[in-house]
C-alpha cells in the first residue's frame, strides 16, 4: 500500500494575502438557454504579474462549490485559504513567479459574482427563481469577456478540475485561438445517467424543502437549509472513495456503545452533518440548483450526434488530461474518452492516470505524482 | 546515453520517415521521441505506465499517455501512425502476440529492438550453468522484468507464422554492425516490419 500514500509535492510557498476585485459588465449577454443577462458583475482574484506581452495569463476555472478564491489568504480571514493553494504560488507547480493567474467566480454563483441572491435591477428584489439557468458555455463566454477587459487576448493556459476541467475543455472549443494549453483534471466529456441521478436527488432535496418557496426564499427571510444540507451530504459521498471513507472513518463510533437510535453514532455521520452545516451556512440553494444543472447539460458532443471526436476537432490547445484511479464520480474511463477524441484529432495531449486513493476530491489534494506532472507540463509552457 | 542506446536510436531514426507520425510504446523518459523529433521532425505520442517516467516524458516535452500496454491499444484508431515503435521492451511484455498484432493495427510499420538471447555470451553463461547477466541483460534472474527472452531466429519464425513481413533488420554488438552469424554475435537486434499480404 506504500505506493498509494500521497507524498506532498516539494517547493514553493503560498501567494500570501490576496484581495478580490469586481468588474461590472453592461453589455447584454445572450445565454445559451435563451435568456439575456442585461448586466452583471464578476468577482475575481489575480496572483503574479501580467508580463509586457500579456502572454503569461493562466485562468483557473472552479468546480461546483468553489470560487475565485483559488490561492492565498485574506488579511481579515487568514484561515480562509484558497481552494487550490497547494498547486498555485511562487515556486509551486503553477508558478506565480512566471504566470499571471486569474481565478473568477462564475456567473450564477454566490461568492460575489452576480447570482440568484443578487438584486435584479429590474425589480429591485433578489433574482431568486427568475435568475436564468447558465451553462458551461455561458461561463466561458463571461470569462472571455473578463479576459478582454483585463487586456488578455490569449491565455497561456486554462486549467481546472471536475466542472472546472469541463470549462477548460469548453474554452478550447469556444475560443480555440485564445487558449494555448488546457489542463483538464478529474473531468468528463458529459455526465452519466448516474451522475445526473445524484444531481437530481440533491435538487429534489432542495426544491421540496418547505423553506424553498419556489426559489424566492430570500423575501421570506429563510433558506432551504434542510434540503441544502442533504444535497451536500449526498454530493460529498460521491467526492470520496469507499477506501478513503473506510480509511478516515471506518465504522468508528462517536461513543463507546451503540445507542441504537437515530442520533449520530458513527463518525461518518458526524462528518457528513458537520460538512452539511458548514456548507448550508455559506452556499446559496439556487446556485446549487443552477450549477448542478450546468453539469447535467454539459455535452460538447451533443451538437455532433454524440461524436466527441467531431466536437473536439475545433480544439487547438495542447492538453494535459489527468484522472484519478479511485474517482468513481468521473472515473478514468471518462477522461480516456476525452483523450481518445483528442488522439482521433491528432491533438497534442498528455494523459496521466494517477493512482490516488482520495476519490474525486484527489484533484484538490497535494500528491507528488499529480503535482509533479502538472509542474513538468507547466514548466514547458513558454509564455 | 550509452553507446548501445545511441546505436538503437540511430537505427530507428534511420528507418523513420521525416515528419512521420510515431507511437513509441514503453517510451520511458521520452528520450527516443525527443531524439526523433529533433532528427526527423516526427510527431506522435509515447505510452508509458510508470509515474516517474510519465513525469520525465512530460518534462522532456513529449506527449505521453499513461496506460498499460498489456491492455492493448484500444485508445488508438486503426492505421493512425506511420511507425509504431517498441524499443527494448518486447522481452518484458506478457501478451506478446496481441501487442504485436495491435502495433500493426494502429500503425503501418512496426519497429522492435530487443536483446538477442542467442548471443554467444548468453549461451556460454547458460552452458556454464548460470542465467546470463550482461550489458543488454543487466538483471539478476530474481529481479528481471524480462519474461519472454528470445533470439533472432525466434523472432523471425514468429513473424513468418503471424503474418508479419520483415522489411529490414539491423544487428549490432557494442553499437557496431555484425556481419556474420548474427544470431551468435549480435547483442541487440532491431527489425522493421509490416503486415504481410
Amino acid at each position: 500500500m506504500n505506493a498509494r500514500v500521497a507524498a506532498p509535492s516539494t517547493g514553493g510557498r503560498s501567494v500570501g494575502v490576496v484581495t478580490p476585485a469586481d468588474l461590472a459588465f453592461d453589455t447584454p449577454l445572450a445565454l445559451k438557454g435563451g435568456a439575456v443577462m442585461p448586466a452583471y458583475a464578476l468577482r475575481y482574484e489575480t496572483y503574479g504579474t501580467l508580463n509586457a506581452a500579456r502572454s503569461n495569463a493562466v485562468l483557473v476555472c472552479h468546480a461546483l462549490n468553489a470560487s475565485h478564491h483559488v490561492a492565498g489568504v485574506y488579511a481579515d480571514d487568514p484561515k480562509n485559504v484558497g481552494w487550490w493553494d497547494n498547486l498555485i504560488g511562487p515556486g509551486r507547480a503553477v508558478d506565480t513567479d512566471r504566470f499571471f493567474v486569474i481565478g473568477v467566480n462564475n456567473l450564477g454563483s454566490c461568492f460575489g459574482s452576480t447570482g440568484p441572491a443578487s438584486i435584479d435591477p429590474a425589480t429591485g428584489r433578489p433574482w431568486g427563481a427568475a435568475f436564468p439557468f447558465v451553462t458551461v458555455e455561458d461561463w466561458v463566454d463571461t470569462q472571455a469577456r473578463l479576459a478582454t477587459a483585463l487586456g488578455i487576448e490569449r491565455f497561456a493556459a486554462v486549467i481546472g478540475g471536475s466542472l472546472g476541467g469541463m470549462q477548460a475543455l469548453q474554452w478550447t472549443l469556444s475560443y480555440p485561438d485564445r487558449v494555448g494549453h488546457a489542463l483538464i483534471a478529474a473531468a468528463t466529456p458529459k455526465l452519466s445517467a448516474q451522475n445526473i441521478a445524484f444531481n437530481e436527488v440533491a435538487r429534489r432535496a432542495i426544491t421540496t424543502d418547505p423553506d424553498f418557496h419556489g426559489g424566492n426564499y430570500y423575501e421570506h427571510g429563510v433558506v432551504p437549509g434542510r434540503g441544502l444540507r442533504i444535497a451536500r451530504m449526498l454530493g460529498h459521498i460521491t467526492y470520496l472513495s469507499d477506501d478513503a471513507m473506510a480509511e478516515k472513518f471506518g465504522r468508528d463510533l462517536r461513543a463507546d456503545t451503540f445507542g441504537r437510535g437515530l442520533d449520530v453514532e458513527f463518525e461518518i455521520e458526524s462528518y457528513l452533518r458537520y460538512q452539511a452545516d458548514k456548507f448550508a451556512a455559506y452556499f446559496d440553494a439556487n446556485t446549487y440548483l443552477r450549477i448542478t444543472r450546468a453539469l447535467d447539460w454539459f455535452d460538447p458532443a451533443h451538437a455532433f450526434d454524440g461524436d466527441l471526436s467531431a466536437a473536439l476537432a475545433r480544439a487547438r490547445a495542447r492538453f494535459l488530461v489527468v484522472s484519478f484511479t479511485s474517482d468513481w464520480r468521473f472515473s478514468p474511463a471518462r477522461s480516456r474518452e476525452i483523450v481518445k477524441a483528442l488522439l482521433d484529432n491528432r491533438r497534442d495531449v498528455s494523459y496521466a492516470e494517477v493512482d490516488a486513493p482520495h476519490g474525486h476530491d484527489a484533484f484538490l489534494m497535494d500528491d507528488a505524482r499529480y503535482h509533479g506532472v502538472v509542474r513538468a507540463w507547466m514548466d514547458n509552457i513558454r509564455p | 546515453m550509452s553507446a548501445a542506446i545511441r546505436a538503437d536510436f540511430e537505427t530507428i531514426a534511420g528507418w523513420v520517415k521525416p515528419g512521420a507520425r510515431v507511437l513509441d510504446l514503453g517510451c520511458g523518459d521520452g528520450a527516443l521521441l525527443a531524439f526523433l523529433r529533433e532528427r526527423r521532425g516526427v510527431t506522435g505520442y509515447g505510452v508509458e505506465i510508470d509515474d516517474e517516467r510519465v513525469i520525465a516524458s512530460v518534462r522532456n516535452g513529449v506527449s505521453v499517455l499513461q496506460m498499460d500496454l498489456e491492455a492493448g491499444l484500444s485508445g488508438f484508431a486503426s492505421d493512425t501512425f506511420d511507425h509504431v515503435i517498441l524499443s527494448q521492451t518486447l522481452q518484458a511484455v506478457r501478451h506478446t502476440e496481441r501487442l504485436l498484432a495491435e502495433m500493426l493495427r494502429v500503425g503501418r510499420e512496426g519497429i522492435v529492438s530487443f536483446p538477442n538471447f542467442g548471443h554467444w555470451r548468453v549461451r556460454l553463461a547458460i552452458a556454464l550453468g548460470r542465467m546470463p547477466v550482461s550489458r543488454e541483460l543487466p538483471y539478476q534472474w530474481y529481479d528481471t522484468p524480462n519474461i519472454h527472452l528470445f533470439t533472432l531466429h525466434d523472432f523471425e519464425d514468429f513473424c513468418a507464422s503471424h503474418g508479419m513481413r520483415i522489411l529490414e533488420r539491423r544487428v549490432l554488438s557494442g553499437g557496431v554492425p555484425v556481419a556474420r552469424l548474427p544470431n551468435l554475435f549480435a547483442a541487440t537486434a532491431a527489425y522493421r516490419f509490416e503486415r504481410a499480404g
